[in-house]
Parts: structure tokens; sequence; C-alpha cells
């Protein structure tokens, strides 16, 4: 197997790994880093659980390959907290009981703070639209949008 | 996953050479790698473009020019695209979804391959991933297929929202290749798939798309993009239409109408553009000019309703498109 050297930083540390190119960011994550809490749902960017933002914005981890991120900033869910504090959404997600089975929750936690971060959660309807790429089977939907209508709420007050 | 070697291009002249020595672009890769994990697309060696200088959008007296490698989140924010072509933004915020809207790039938008799940399942005979093995499309689950530009051997739809409304708006592209830089209407890059459906773009063998120009026209500002499908969002169209409208006092004085999720290309419809003409615009007019839209139209037993949606969704558009003050 031809490998290749890449450097990334991940939830804030640099590093250097040998990958197979055909290794996806979400497989780089999951099974290389042990960093599971980004979850591989469809493997083919339609259900969104592989959330993740690089270089502060959204993707689909499980549709791009580790190399072609070469020099990029990765943030997962195991990233999103400052220290022992979890990020607002994450708090509001378990105020607003924003999941069932918890397996989406990641990527939509991932995704809905890139929606607060584009400024695309000034309604219910546009929060609605704007998470359209992150799917729960569960149907915890009206928390996820409460719980994301909540920090937009917050950060405008 | 087929193993294959991956490099960068610092250039486009590398790029190129890199491509006729049998290389693959790969930009945001959104359907590439898809279809790589399925082992429909088999490439040995990518060519990762995306540090080449081909992204951002400008504008210029004759129009909006947005690079190839501008990822269509960057280009439905960008000021100047929601000023000059709006239309552009409505198709580009109807398609995918946030995540994949970051990631793929106008070019790969334009270069994505069908939806057809047969096409997609390797064990169903697909002349478009193996010529001549037959179209299992045909006699399967047609309700998501084309009526229009269809053959014998191919009636899958082209998937892209963003290629309909450049179609409607007249774009050009622009391409680099081994014989230098050429412009061309978008339209004439997609092929019919006739009897040869494997052949999707006139593209020639290393040339690439480096941007896409939209001329300004009377008609950019009064437009819609209308997109029918099973969901409210993140959902391909099982009909779409973009509509463009120049209209002085109560008469249209150019119409500019294409349709998607009913055409193996996406589907400029110029017989309804020529009898809006000179009409005044009211419904009587919107509802002639639909009906025009299936003339040579070729349904098949499971997406016949597309005869009577695709007439609607045009009505529709043209009136969303006309109450635009």
């Amino acid at each position: 197997m031809e490998t290749m050297t890449v450097a990334l930083t991940i939830n804030g540390r640099r590093q250097e790994l040998a990958l197979d190119p055909r290794t996806s960011l979400l497989d780089l994550l999951r099974e290389r880093l042990g960093l599971h809490g980004t979850k591989k749902g469809c493997n083919q960017g339609a259900c969104g659980a592989c959330t993740v933002l690089v270089d502060g914005k959204r993707i689909n981890s499980c549709l791009t390959f580790a190399v072609m991120h070469s020099g990029a900033h990765v943030t997962t869910i195991e990233g999103l907290a400052e220290g022992a504090r979890p990020h607002p959404l994450q708090v509001a997600f378990i105020e607003h009981d924003a999941f069932q089975c918890g397996y989406c929750t990641p990527g939509q936690i991932l995704s809905g703070v890139a929606c607060l971060a584009e400024g695309h959660a000034s309604s219910p309807e546009e929060i609605k639209a704007w998470m359209s790429g992150n799917i729960c089977r569960c149907g915890a939907y009206a928390g996820i949008v409460a719980a994301i209508t909540e920090v937009a709420e917050k950060n405008h007050a | 996953m087929t193993p294959f070697s991956y490099e960068t291009a610092a250039s486009t002249a590398e790029a190129i050479e890199k491509s006729l020595a049998g290389g693959r672009y790969i930009a945001g890769g959104t359907t590439l790698i898809d279809l790589m994990r399925e082992e429909i697309e088999r490439p040995e060696r990518l060519i990762d473009i995306n540090r080449l200088p081909l992204g951002g959008i400008s504008e210029d007296a004759d129009g909006l020019i947005i690079g190839a490698l501008a990822r269509m989140a960057e280009v439905a924010a960008h000021p100047a695209a929601g000023r000059a072509q709006p239309l552009i933004v409505e198709a580009l915020l109807e398609g995918a979804s946030p995540q994949l809207r970051n990631m793929a790039s106008i070019g790969g938008n334009l270069m994505q391959r069908v939806r057809c799940p047969y096409f997609r399942t390797l064990d169903a005979p697909c002349n478009k991933r193996t010529p001549g093995s037959g179209c299992a499309a045909r006699d399967g689950f047609t309700r998501a297929h084309a009526i229009l530009g269809t053959s014998e051997h191919c009636i899958a739809t082209h998937p892209s929202d963003l290629a309909v409304a450049l179609v409607a708006l007249g774009a050009t592209i622009r391409t680099a290749g081994p014989q230098g830089s050429r412009d061309f209407p978008l339209q004439e890059l997609y092929r019919l798939p006739g009897d040869t459906p494997h052949l999707e773009h006139t593209l020639l063998p290393g040339e690439l798309i480096t941007a896409a120009k939209i001329p300004h026209g009377a008609y950019a500002r009064r437009a819609r993009y209308l997109k029918v499908r099973d969901r409210a969002s993140y959902e391909f169209a099982l009909v779409s239409v973009a509509v463009a409208l120049d209209i002085a006092d109560g008469r249209v004085r150019q119409a500019r109408i294409a349709a998607g999720g009913v055409g193996t290309i996406p589907w400029r419809l110029a017989a309804c553009e020529a009898a809006l003409t000179g009409r005044v615009a009211n419904e009587t007019a919107w509802r002639e000019a639909a009906t025009l839209a299936v003339a040579d139209a070729r349904p098949l037993p499971g997406n016949e309703y597309k005869l009577v949606l695709l007439q609607r969704t045009i009505m529709r558009a043209l009136e969303l498109a006309g109450e635009i003050p």
C-alpha cells in the first residue's frame, strides 16, 4: 500500500499522518485517531452524521479524502467544549431534549454551530431549511430547532 | 475502493499535462468519491485541482464571472451574484445540503453524473456505465426519469439545478486545454444520450472548465427557480423550472425558460420562450406557452405525470417571476 504524509490540525492539535490516499476524513477520525464522536451513517453524504468543521465550514467528512486537507483545521464534537465547559449548543441540546438515540447528535451539533455562525438561524423555518443536511430518524427535530433557536436568541440578546 | 495515486497540481498547465497522462480531476469530490466507493468510477490517478487559482466571483460590463473552483455556498452568498443574477442564487440554494454546498465546486456541479439508481447499481445493466449492456431503467421504476431527450439506450435525467438556471440565462463556460482556452455556450457542453450514453459531455481530453460567465440581461431581475420534489429541501427535482422575464409596459419583451428533472440534459424550452415574445404578461400567455413544453416528450408509464407537472410548474414559475416588481 502506497502511503502519503499529510499534516492536519485536529481539535487544535497538529498531527502528521501517513495515510492511504483512499482514507476518507471520516475514517481518519474514527479508525485512525479514535475520535468516535463523528458518526458514519450513510457514508454517501446523505445523512449528515459525519458533519465536521474544516477551517470553520461544515462539510460531510465521508465524502472527502483526508489527503485533500493538508494544512486544514478540523473541529469535531470532541473539540467543541472549552475545557470542562460544554459549547452553548451542547447545553441547549440537553435542555431541549434534542436527541433520542444520539447517533446523529454530533453531526447535528456541528451543523448547528455552523448554521448559527453563518447567520441562518433567524427563524424556525430558516433553521429547518439550513439543517436539512442532517437527518434524525428518531425525529427529534422539534428539540433540535428549539435548541438552535435558543442559542441564536442568546447570541443576539 | 480501487487504489489510486493522488497528486496536487500547482498550475493549470501542470493539471492538463497530468490529465492527459491518465489523471482524473478532483475538486469538491462529492460526486466522484461517492461513485469511487461504489466502484462505478475507478480512476487510477487523481489530480487535485483545488490549489489552482480558479476560484472567485467577479463582474464586468458584460456579465457575472464565476470561477470553476468557487464553491456553491460561496457563490450563493456573494453580493455580486445576488445583485446580478438572483436566479443563480435561488437555484444553488435549492440544491444539495449546506454541507455539500460548502464542498461542491461550480465546475464539478456542471460535470456531476446522473442519479439513476440503475447507473449506481453494479449488477444492473446500464449503457452509461457499461456500453451495450442495456438499460434497466426503461423497464424499471421510471418515476424520476426523463421525458425529453431520451433514447432507447438511456433515460436518466441530468441532476444539476445550477445548470438549468445557467442554460436559461445563456451562460457560457471557459475551458483550458492542451490547445489553449476556449469559450462556448454551456448548452453545448452536454450531449444527448442517443446510442452513446456513456459520452456525456463535449470536453476534449485534458480539458478543464475554468469559469462560467453569465451575460447581463434585462430579464435577470424578474427570474425564479421553482423546484418540485418529494421533500421541501435537500432532494433532487422531479421537475424544476428556471424562468427569467423582461417585461415592459405589461408585455413580454423576452423570456428565458429551461427545465430540470425532465431532460437527459438541462432542457432549454425555446418554443415556450418564442411563444411569449410580445405577449401581454398574464395567465393566458403563461398557460399557452407551457403547453408547448411537452410537444416532443416521450414519457414512460412511470413518469407520465411529468407531462402535466412540467406544464404546471412552468406556469407557476412564470407567474412568480411576473409578480416580481
